[in-house]
């Protein structure tokens, strides 16, 4: 049975093609159309694969856009997704970190990848994926050269969280003479601080998987690994994760309409 | 099938003005009240009318910030704001006001309401342990007879506050009863439904009439339960919703929840069951004041330090209707409810092992699509673990 997943996000559109044990996958910007997007991914992929769409059994949609898409199946959250993603790919985590563009979150996964409890800051754009850019547009950087630059450094207590009023308050620290790479540890520092907090409400996971875009800066992994108190894992298909739980909620689907 | 009563019930509050302003034409005083904790016994014994001022609604609190922070909860935003700008008609039809000191943004809110409406403000204890807090809060209600007595130019007999007893009895025992349908499996009336008509009752202009609407509604609901409906097919999440109070206007997150795939089969706020189950004693041979303080000191609100009440309540509840999942709603900026959740939390997953949502919002609809993402995953993982 071959199923399909596709994750709306609201930066990316994500989507995995899975039959028995192996997958295809892609990435798309999302643009300004999540229901265009979702469509054009989906027969890109199945152009990929060289199918057409009588082929597909069973369609989930997650991500912000799923309720855009009409051809889905069914929708489930990124959360339940993510889940089951993550798990795919790491059998044995409990928990998985992810922090997007626009949300964090902590869900707790119980061995077959379902979700046991999950926290989520969603209200603003505080230790996300945004603020990280805001930051860096602050020093004159690109978000990817956060973690380079401020390797080793000594990070300086940064007061504020909302992503607004940082800016003021880095502009205000280097005009003190702080230098940038202090700065941005410290940045990186407090957002893991904030996420690790979320984190320890749920309980200490054992095995975490480190997720979303923000799980490329180092910076961030190394503070949250130090505030937890374990080593994050992150692994290279991270940002596909949704999707592919997606596929898999699929298949099992697929199975349970066919018993 | 959705009871036809329904339909008088939605519109309950519009209806009711005209009733309310037909009795002020024939001199019946109307006196507004805040919270539960407000004895409307007291008021109905002065042979007036006691109405619900509590606002639920978001479109006045852009007026209320322009005195109060905004960071402060919606509920008392709300309130002032119609206060202020004369949007409630309740407000406008009430001759005299009673207040209580609960929370700090409440008390502190009412020094400036005071200035709209005659008002008393009655010093509640923050505790409802020990029998300090109780001669206090039982001093209370005596002053609190006496300013209705001048205000309303009414004296309250002993046989009267026996007979307004009685009456509020009746009528809770009756809401009591509909809210009790929905432990019924699957549930005879949709959460959004129950909650529409116990907030109603804040509107009633006669408790007779009140009381017979709802009996009609239970009527139709125990119908529907004979008939084995349910607006719900089987196997749905049944969900406890605690916390800061509910109404029209501030239905989103009970909204969400049902169209998510839950139901709300049990409301625990103050709307809802956690001011229905005590009932005032109706002993002749006692103080009808003292069996009053009595009654309303063991409303278990959090405003009370520690609020125990609330988890002996919890307990029952969630065993009584069979609840999957618990969701705890804060309006933002309630401390008090804020900080208790942490111990909702853990006791809903610890003494139950359930899923539990804590979610902090307001009135407004800016983040309908993030609270419906959570509760969406929320009720994802209660219809798993029901189905294991």
């Amino acid at each position: 049975m071959i199923t399909v997943g596709l994750d709306l996000g609201s930066v990316t559109t994500k989507a995995v093609l899975v039959e028995g044990n192996s997958w295809i996958s892609l990435i798309r910007p999302t643009g300004y159309s999540p229901r265009q997007a979702g469509r054009e991914a989906f027969e890109e992929l199945l152009g990929n694969a060289g199918l057409k769409r009588g082929d597909i059994g069973f369609i989930v949609g997650t991500g912000y856009g799923r309720i855009s898409v009409p051809f889905i199946d069914q929708a489930v959250t990124e959360i339940t997704c993510h889940a089951k993603g993550a798990h795919f790919l790491v059998k044995e985590i409990d928990m998985v970190i992810d922090i997007g563009g626009q949300d964090s979150k902590v869900i707790a996964v119980d061995r077959f990848g379902n979700v046991t409890d999950f926290a989520m800051n969603d209200r603003c754009a505080a230790g996300t994926g945004k603020f990280l850019e805001v930051i860096a547009a602050a020093l004159g950087l690109d978000v990817s050269e956060l973690a380079m630059l401020s390797k080793n450094a000594d990070p300086i207590q940064t007061s504020n969280m909302c992503t607004v009023f940082v800016e003021s308050e880095v502009i205000s620290l280097l005009a003190e003479g702080v230098k940038r790479e202090r700065i941005i540890a410290g940045i990186h520092q407090s957002v893991a601080a904030r996420v690790a907090a979320m984190a320890e409400r749920l309980g200490k996971g054992e095995h975490i998987v480190f997720t979303g875009g923000v799980a490329k800066n180092e910076g961030v992994r190394e503070f949250l690994g130090k505030e937890l108190g374990r080593d994050l894992l992150v692994v290279p298909e991270s940002q596909i994760a949704g999707a592919l739980g997606a596929a898999l909620l699929a298949q099992e689907e697929v199975k349970l309409k066919s018993l | 099938m959705r009871p036809g009563s329904m339909k008088i019930f939605k519109n309950f509050r519009d209806l009711s003005i005209m009733d309310l302003e037909n009795a002020k034409k024939n001199k019946t005083k109307i006196v507004g009240l805040y919270c539960a904790f407000a004895p409307q016994e007291l008021v109905l014994a002065a042979g007036a009318i006691p109405v619900g001022l509590c606002g639920t609604k978001n479109e006045p609190i852009a007026a209320a910030e322009k005195v109060l922070p905004r960071n402060l909860c919606p509920l008392i935003k709300s309130s002032f704001g119609f206060a202020i700008t004369d949007t409630c008609p309740f407000f406008r039809l009430a001759d005299f006001v009673i207040a209580e000191t609960t929370c700090d943004g409440k008390k502190k809110m009412f020094e400036f309401l005071r200035r709209y409406k005659p008002m008393h403000i009655m010093q509640l204890p923050q505790s409802s342990d020990g029998t300090r807090t109780f001669d206090w809060w039982l001093a209370e209600l005596s002053v609190l007879k006496i300013k209705l007595e001048e205000n309303l130019g009414a004296e309250i007999s002993e046989d009267s506050l026996r007979q307004a007893i009685k009456l509020a009895n009746r009528e809770r025992r009756t809401m009591k009863r509909l809210h009790e349908i929905n432990k019924i499996d699957p549930a005879p009336l949709s959460g959004l439904d129950l909650m529409t008509a116990l907030w109603s009752n804040n509107f009633n202009e006669d408790k007779e009439e009140g009381i017979e609407l709802v009996n009609g509604l239970i009527g139709e609901a125990d119908e529907i339960a004979g008939n084995g409906t349910s607006p719900f097919p089987k196997g749905t999440p049944r969900i406890l919703l605690t916390g800061c109070p509910v109404g029209l206007g501030s239905e989103k997150v009970v909204m969400l929840i049902e169209k998510c795939g839950g139901s709300v089969v049990c409301l625990e706020n103050c709307g809802g069951i956690k001011t229905l189950g005590y009932l005032v004693e109706e002993n002749d041979q006692k103080d009808p004041l003292e069996a009053l303080a009595e009654r309303y000191l063991k409303i278990p609100c959090s405003c009370m330090s520690p609020n125990s009440g609330r988890f002996e309540l919890l307990d029952r509840l969630i065993t009584e209707y069979k609840v999957d999942g618990v969701v705890d709603l804060t309006w933002q900026a309630c401390h008090t409810y804020n900080i208790e959740a942490e111990m909702v939390r853990d006791f809903v997953k610890k003494d139950f092992g359930l899923p539990f949502l804590h979610l902090e919002t307001d009135y407004s609809s800016s983040d309908l699509q993030q609270l419906q993402t959570r509760i969406s995953a929320f009720i994802e993982v209660t219809g798993r673990k029901k189905q294991q």
